[in-house]
């Protein structure tokens, strides 16, 4: 080739090059303007979702508001309980899914041999965490709710522990006497002399009744039917001291029964259900993510396998993991689908206080809310919506503070 | 207002817990029952349950109720189930899931407690519909060749293009209207305005001369002076308005339908039991209009604390060899 030809080749090579480098920066500029369109329209979307929920739930939003039951008044509605029933069910759900989706992660990457086992494992619970929740509602219903119908119906289970049971009779000044029974369905048999319970009951300002649940015992006699004897309390008609009105389970917080019901702990376990494979993926990402050098120095040194993971990668994958519970427990708090296929009641006038208790979530209560005829209702929903947010900043601001106290810096 | 509502409510309602009920409930003082009280089922009764829930936890502070919205299918399965006490019902029960209650040894007496009804309205100013029929209805609501304009539902009326109006897709009044006009393979055509403000629906249909739109009896009721309701031939042929009157004589169909509780007659024996579904029936006719819903005729009301009284077992819409009946409640519901 020649010193002309080679300078003609030249010429013409770099005219190319710089024809090819202004498309590529035309393309660049182009790329960039389209990422920011996006970007700016997910976020004005969010903006436009989260002004309007402010704008229309703001207003609604005070204490009576939080430490209200619901009512039929949208003037007179609260949020008390649902709100109360997400904080126990996202607890649960992160006190379980938490510590069982990270011992998975740390199994299948620290530990497992890699074959086709662990293999099949690990497919599975990515595909698990593509299922719709609403399936793992039906899977908690079955599991937990009603536990396969082995041990009878939630009303009257055939497994109980901690609880104490009564029978309730009522005497002829229609006061409520508690007498202790053996089991549920199983009568006492009343005599006279017997000694039942009768609950202090103190009369409120407004002429209610305060319920003290202080417990005066009472000798109790059976007394004919017809009997004109003045009426005293602990006297029993015969007709009434025949079988019991009702029965009644005293519940310490210990209590469990078999099944569970529609209870906080069957709620709880159920979206453990639901959010453990992200749990697990994100845990496993984040090992995934720490440098091999980190572990086969630890190994160096004379550590075992699990003192490496304990002291050396855990640590160092902390704070990835704790931005994958962060997810997880959002999703949780945010799902109503499987906690409406459990059956769990909505109108409830009463915070959960062991782990037996009916609850509801917030997600239903707004569900219903926006479902109503009435404008107020709708700002009810708005409200609420406030309060769902501002429980899910609660829970992520646990996370990132264990994740501050937990995280070392790598050395 | 409510709150006088809520008053008289209690008033009335306590005395009646007091003074009626069967000879062993006579000592007993309301407010001092205890025990607690399970109910699922339509979420479309779940607003009258709630609203008579909540004033009956001032009658009886220590009755702990709670009420669910499985859904009338989901609350019945449940029933049947025996995990709940009561069930709430938008239809009579059918005979399939009344035999699987009767498999699971589970009695029940069924309470017909309130009417839900839907309004057809135009606008003011249409002059030319004097009463509508259920086909008309599919004519103009339906995907299959839907009306653009008024002649195209019936020839003699003009060529105004019809507008309509309907509630959102997902709510119960949707699902109901949708049940009668396209039954089960039917669908209701897309271009609508759409809206969960029934406010707004009000707005459209009174500002546009050729629309049409639907909603609860209730809504029409306080909206009377702005919109005008159809009169719709019902199934005897005749063109009926809705008004209290004609959905509690059933004059009204098929746009109105009775809602039921189904309570469990096991349950039925306890006490605070008892007195929770005598309240119901006291205060449903408030709580049903406080929520949108028409309340039963007295006459109604009696036979179901009659029915309630003697433990009545089993339902009133099921032949004895297993096929429903249909009809109006009153005849049907004796």
């Amino acid at each position: 080739m020649s010193a002309a030809d080679h300078r003609l080749l030249q010429d013409v090579l770099g005219r190319g090059t710089a024809r090819r480098q202004d498309r590529r920066r035309l393309f660049d500029r182009g790329f960039l303007l389209v990422c920011l369109c996006i970007t700016t329209i997910a976020v004005l979307a969010l903006a436009v979702l989260l002004v309007s929920v402010l704008v229309e739930g703001i207003p609604g939003l005070s204490w009576d508001f939080i430490d209200r039951y619901t009512s039929r008044d949208a003037s007179k509605a609260g949020i008390k309980a649902p709100l109360w029933g997400s904080v126990w069910v996202a607890g649960i759900c992160a006190v379980v899914a938490l510590p069982i989706g990270v011992a998975t992660a740390v199994y299948l990457e620290e530990f497992a041999p890699k074959n086709r086992v662990t293999g099949f494992v690990r497919l599975n619970i990515t595909n698990l965490a593509g299922v719709p929740s609403i399936v793992y509602g039906i899977l908690g219903l079955t599991l937990f709710v009603r536990m396969f119908g082995l041990f009878g119906p939630a009303l009257d289970p055939s497994m109980e522990v901690g609880g104490r049971i009564y029978a309730i009779y009522y005497d002829v000044t229609g006061e409520a006497i508690r007498v202790p029974a053996a089991a549920r369905g199983e009568a006492p048999t009343l005599a006279d002399g017997t000694i039942g319970y009768v609950e202090e009951i103190e009369d409120g300002p407004d002429g209610e009744l305060i319920f003290t649940d202080r417990w005066t015992p009472v000798t109790l006699s059976v007394v004919p039917e017809d009997a004109d004897d003045p009426a005293t309390v602990g006297a029993i008609d015969a007709y009434s001291a025949a079988e019991p009105a009702d029965f009644e389970v005293v519940r310490p917080w210990y209590y469990l029964q078999f099944p569970f019901g529609q209870s906080v702990l069957a709620g709880g376990l159920t979206l453990m259900l639901v959010v453990l494979p992200i749990v697990i993926i994100s845990s496993q990402e984040a090992l995934r993510a720490i440098p091999n050098s980190l572990r086969a120095g630890s190994l160096a040194m004379g550590a075992t396998r699990w003192q490496t993971t304990y002291r050396v990668t855990l640590p160092a994958a902390i704070p990835m993991i704790m931005t994958g519970a962060i997810l997880a427990m959002s999703r949780a708090i945010g799902e109503a689908a499987p906690i409406l296929v459990l059956g769990v009641a909505l109108f409830i006038t009463d915070v959960p206080s062991n782990l037996m208790d009916n609850f509801t979530v917030l997600p239903m209560q707004i569900y219903n809310w926006t479902n109503r005829w009435q404008e107020d209702f709708r700002e009810l929903a708005a409200s609420g919506i406030i309060v769902l947010l501002g429980a899910l900043l609660a829970f992520n601001a646990i996370a990132v503070l264990i994740r501050q106290k937990l995280q070392r810096p790598l050395q | 207002m409510t709150k006088t509502i809520l008053r008289s409510m209690l008033l009335v309602s306590a005395a009646a817990v007091l003074l009626a009920g069967t000879p062993e409930a006579d000592a007993q003082d309301a407010r001092k029952l205890r025990g607690s009280i399970r109910i699922d089922g339509s979420s479309t009764v779940y607003p009258v349950t709630e609203a008579v829930a909540e004033s009956f936890k001032e009658v009886s502070p220590n009755v702990k109720v709670t009420v669910g919205v499985s859904g009338t299918g989901g609350g019945f399965k449940r029933f049947a189930a025996n995990e709940i006490d009561i069930s709430d019902a938008s239809r009579p029960i059918k005979a399939k899931e009344a035999s699987t209650c009767k498999e699971a040894g589970i009695e029940f007496v069924e309470i017909p407690v309130a009417y839900d009804g839907l309004t057809i309205v135009v606008n003011k100013e249409n002059d030319w519909v004097d009463s509508i029929t259920v086909d008309d209805l599919k004519r103009i609501f339906l995907t299959d060749d839907p009306a653009a304009t008024w002649q195209d539902v019936r020839s003699e009326w003009p060529a105004i293009p019809i507008a309509i109006y309907s509630p959102g897709t997902d709510s119960g009044t949707f699902d109901y209207f949708k049940e009668v006009v396209a039954g089960k393979k039917g669908m209701i055509r897309s271009d609508m305005s759409v809206s969960e403000d029934d406010n707004i629906l009000v707005r459209g249909v009174a500002g546009d001369k050729g629309s049409i739109g639907f909603f609860g009896v209730a809504y029409y009721l306080v909206n009377k002076d702005k919109v005008r309701a159809l009169p719709v031939v019902n199934a005897d042929g005749r063109a009926v308005m809705p008004e209290s009157t004609t959905i509690e004589n059933g004059a009204y169909n098929p746009f109105s339908r009775p809602l039921f509780i189904y309570v469990n007659a096991r349950s039925a024996r306890k006490p605070h039991v008892r007195a929770f579904v005598e309240y119901f029936l006291e205060t449903a006719p408030t709580a049903a209009a406080s929520v949108g819903y028409v309340g039963l005729p007295p006459e109604l009301y009696g036979r179901a604390k009659k029915a309630f009284k003697e433990r009545r077992n089993g339902s009133q819409y099921l032949n004895p060899d297993g096929s429903a009946k249909h009809g109006a409640l009153s005849d049907i519901y004796r």
